[in-house]
């Protein structure tokens, strides 16, 4: 069995690509270095100087605003010096490699790389050919994992329900697309959640789900029953053009979180989305904006967890 | 030429034969004992057989001269005692006219090393929309005709091709894939896949297309051989066709019955193979069938990639795996596993793709082409870049350690590799 490649020969974090084959000490590590970084975000002087020096590059091959600009923010708090590429726009049109991408930006002395591709395992072939120095932070590839998405998702479960390991937890949506809910579900069965439920029509549920250590269910009532916590994904719009679904609406009828569907979740039960919602696709707004949802103090939460992982594999 | 090999543990497949003795070549065939032989190889220790055929061997050319050539996999070929080896139409242009096929039996046959039978293509630029001209196609030296790996989506053209081969009696090599549910996979479709975030071929994409091919051999008699099955109703499909004494024969690749999806590891571009590897269950129904025979004889499925074409995330990695110099440690490891005396187990690489080829090597019998290998099947064989003559340096045994060496390679009578 090959040695996991996000660990160095000492069993530290060298990388962050996913959230899978982590230890449960390392995952704590980073949730708990994240709570002391809660603290800077919210001083006036919202810096602390751990990265100063350092360069951190922004390698988006993928669109995004919201997953680069947290990790730009998180970098800065950390007194990094940030360089957003997009390359989506630039040497990739041109048909530069991957890896020659890398190379050449390896040669501007890059400390830390953010990695978003469209392609699942991208990261791990960068990591695979960056300098020993070098570390790659894996911001969502493919449908493969979005590990720094399910450390925030961790953190802020543990924020509000303390313990993991008393707590029912459904995923509810687009899981066969979904990179967010792949990392989640590797991240709450390392911690020891009882129950990991997702809920979706098979078309956008993948093969042999179950062996991720879910279970699965197809009607949002029964799945939805005694939850105490409740993930809504993200369902894009191009998923309607194929044969997945016929129509947003249908999609909204058996699967949008409403109040009266998550009536039947514990009282006390939070409702989080990891963005950007669709209301009235897979949540209404009575949801989103209502007392149970947590949506935005994950958003918040995100920051530090991301100087968190920074700082970490920085350290190593 | 005279050539006589001595003392050898000689196998030939086809008749069963295992035993210490000598082999007789002269005028480039097998012939009975003679004195004063010009040339004498010791092979005390070593197996002497007939040269492997190899049902799947992409050489590159025309088109792909960047990715490999002639001259290197004919190299490749005869170090790993591979004597004839047939190779699919997916060439840049594809094998569409008599023009490249002669041009590249010539080419083969000026190189005098491994026999070289072109597949041709079954629809012209493999479009799957009009015929080629078969006729003229086997005059130039086409052994069969097929689409390689592009789908015929067309389920009409593939009725008319089958119909038209069967009116002549030429062979038709199918990849079993219904192409509208493979699209956009690049995995088997199960847990190592849902774990991997990578788009799933399922394996009904395979047993559909099966049963398609199988109705349609039915209604038109024609000879179809299957090409790379790579699942355990794939197999079981073959074997109940066959029972019913269908026409139908098929391989498999070397890979597919020694690994599965498992394998993919990190996203390891190397085992980015058509078809996909797959579970665990499918790989164990490969090796059983290809043992009991269901599945008739094995190939190397030899695809070299250059070094850019898998240095790219896994999706994105061309598909193929370098393997005319594996095949035959690979094949002895399938068959110490499957525990198989070692003439059964040579018969898949020898007298079994013989017969579907429609050749007359693949055995030892006087008057036989001349073609031999030469090995010692215990020697290790340490599988690394540097050591294969295939520019493809890709494959999913990088690093291991295997047993079979190649010593001679023999074809028409002349020695064309010493190792």
């Amino acid at each position: 069995m090959q040695r996991n490649p996000q660990l160095n020969a000492n069993g530290e974090l060298q990388h962050l690509l996913s959230i899978e084959g982590l230890p449960r000490e390392l995952l704590l590590q980073i949730l708990d270095t994240a709570e002391s970084f809660v603290g800077v975000t919210e001083r006036e002087v919202k810096k602390v100087p751990l990265l100063r020096g350092k360069s951190v590059f922004n390698l988006f091959f993928e669109p995004s605003t919201r997953t680069r600009t947290t990790f730009e923010i998180a970098a800065k708090r950390l007194s990094a010096d940030v360089i957003n590429l997009n390359i989506a726009l630039s040497s990739q049109s041109k048909g530069e490699s991957l890896l020659d991408t890398v190379a050449n930006l390896s040669a501007m002395h890059a400390d830390i790389f953010v990695v978003r591709h469209n392609s699942s395992g991208a990261p791990f072939l960068i990591a695979r050919h960056v300098k020993p120095h070098e570390h790659v932070v894996n911001a969502g590839d493919g449908r493969h994992a979005h590990p720094t998405q399910g450390l925030l998702d961790l953190f802020t479960i543990r924020h509000y329900k303390k313990d993991f390991t008393r707590l029912t937890v459904a995923i509810v949506g687009d899981v066969l697309h979904s990179r967010v809910a792949r990392s989640l579900i590797h991240g709450l069965t390392t911690l020891g959640a009882p129950e990991v439920r997702v809920i979706g029509p098979q078309t956008l549920l993948p093969a042999g789900v179950e062996s991720l250590g879910v279970r699965v269910f197809h009607d949002m009532r029964s799945g939805l029953k005694d939850c105490d916590v409740v993930v809504m994904l993200r369902l894009q719009n191009e998923r309607m053009r194929g044969a997945l679904l016929p129509s947003a609406q249908e999609f909204f009828k058996n699967y949008g979180l409403t109040l009266d569907k998550l009536s039947v979740a514990k009282p006390e039960a939070i409702v989080m989305h990891p963005g950007p919602m669709n209301r009235g696709v897979e949540i209404d707004s009575s949801v989103a904006d209502g007392p149970h949802s947590v949506i935005l103090p994950q958003v918040t939460f995100g920051i530090a967890v991301r100087m968190a992982v920074m700082s970490i594999v920085a350290g190593n | 030429m005279k050539l006589l090999i001595k003392g050898g543990r000689v196998i030939d497949p086809a008749s069963g034969k295992d035993s210490v003795g000598d082999v007789y070549v002269s005028d480039g065939k097998i012939s009975d004992s003679f004195s004063k032989p010009e040339k004498t190889i010791d092979a005390k220790g070593l197996v002497v057989c007939p040269g492997f055929i190899d049902l799947a061997a992409r050489l590159r050319e025309p088109g792909g001269e960047y990715k490999a050539t002639l001259e290197s996999e004919m190299d490749a070929a005869v170090s790993g005692g591979v004597t004839s080896l047939a190779c699919p139409p997916d060439t840049d242009p594809p094998l569409d006219e008599p023009g490249l096929v002669d041009m590249l039996r010539r080419r083969a046959k000026a190189l005098a090393r491994a026999r070289v039978y072109p597949v041709g293509a079954l629809t012209l630029k493999l479009k799957g929309e009009n015929l080629t001209e078969m006729s003229l196609l086997a005059e130039a030296g086409c052994v069969a005709f097929s689409q390689a790996n592009v789908p015929l989506a067309d389920n009409q053209v593939l009725w008319r091709a089958l119909q038209y081969a069967a009116t002549f009696g030429f062979p038709v090599w199918l990849h079993a894939e219904d192409a509208s549910l493979a699209r956009g996979g690049v995995a088997h479709d199960g847990e190592v896949a849902t774990r991997l975030g990578l788009p799933g071929i399922p394996p009904f994409a395979e047993t559909i297309a099966i049963c398609v091919i199988l109705e349609l051999v039915r209604a038109t008699r024609a000879r179809v051989h299957l090409c790379r099955l790579s699942t355990a109703g794939g197999v079981e499909l073959v074997r109940a066709a066959k029972r019913e004494g269908l026409p139908v024969s098929c391989d498999v690749g070397i890979h597919h019955v020694h690994l599965s999806d498992m394998d993919l590891g990190y996203f390891d571009s190397n085992c980015r193979l058509a078809p996909p590897l797959r579970g665990q269950r499918d790989r164990d129904a490969l090796a059983r069938g290809l043992a009991e025979g269901v599945v008739d004889c094995v190939c190397s499925d030899h695809t070299p990639v250059d070094e850019d074409g898998k240095h790219l995330p896994f999706a994105e990695a061309e598909p193929g795996a370098t393997g005319l110099e594996l095949l035959l440690p690979l094949t002895l490891k399938w068959g110490a596993a499957a525990k198989l005396p070692l003439a059964l187990t040579l018969a898949r690489i020898t007298s079994d793709p013989a017969r579907i080829l429609g050749v007359a090597s693949g055995r030892l019998a006087p008057g036989a082409p001349g073609d031999l290998a030469v090995f010692d099947p215990a020697a290790a064989l340490r599988i690394v870049p540097e050591a294969l003559k295939s520019q493809g340096k890709n494959t999913p045994f990088i690093g291991h350690e295997l047993e079979g060496r190649v010593r001679y390679t023999v074809v028409a009578g002349n020695v064309v590799f010493e190792g």
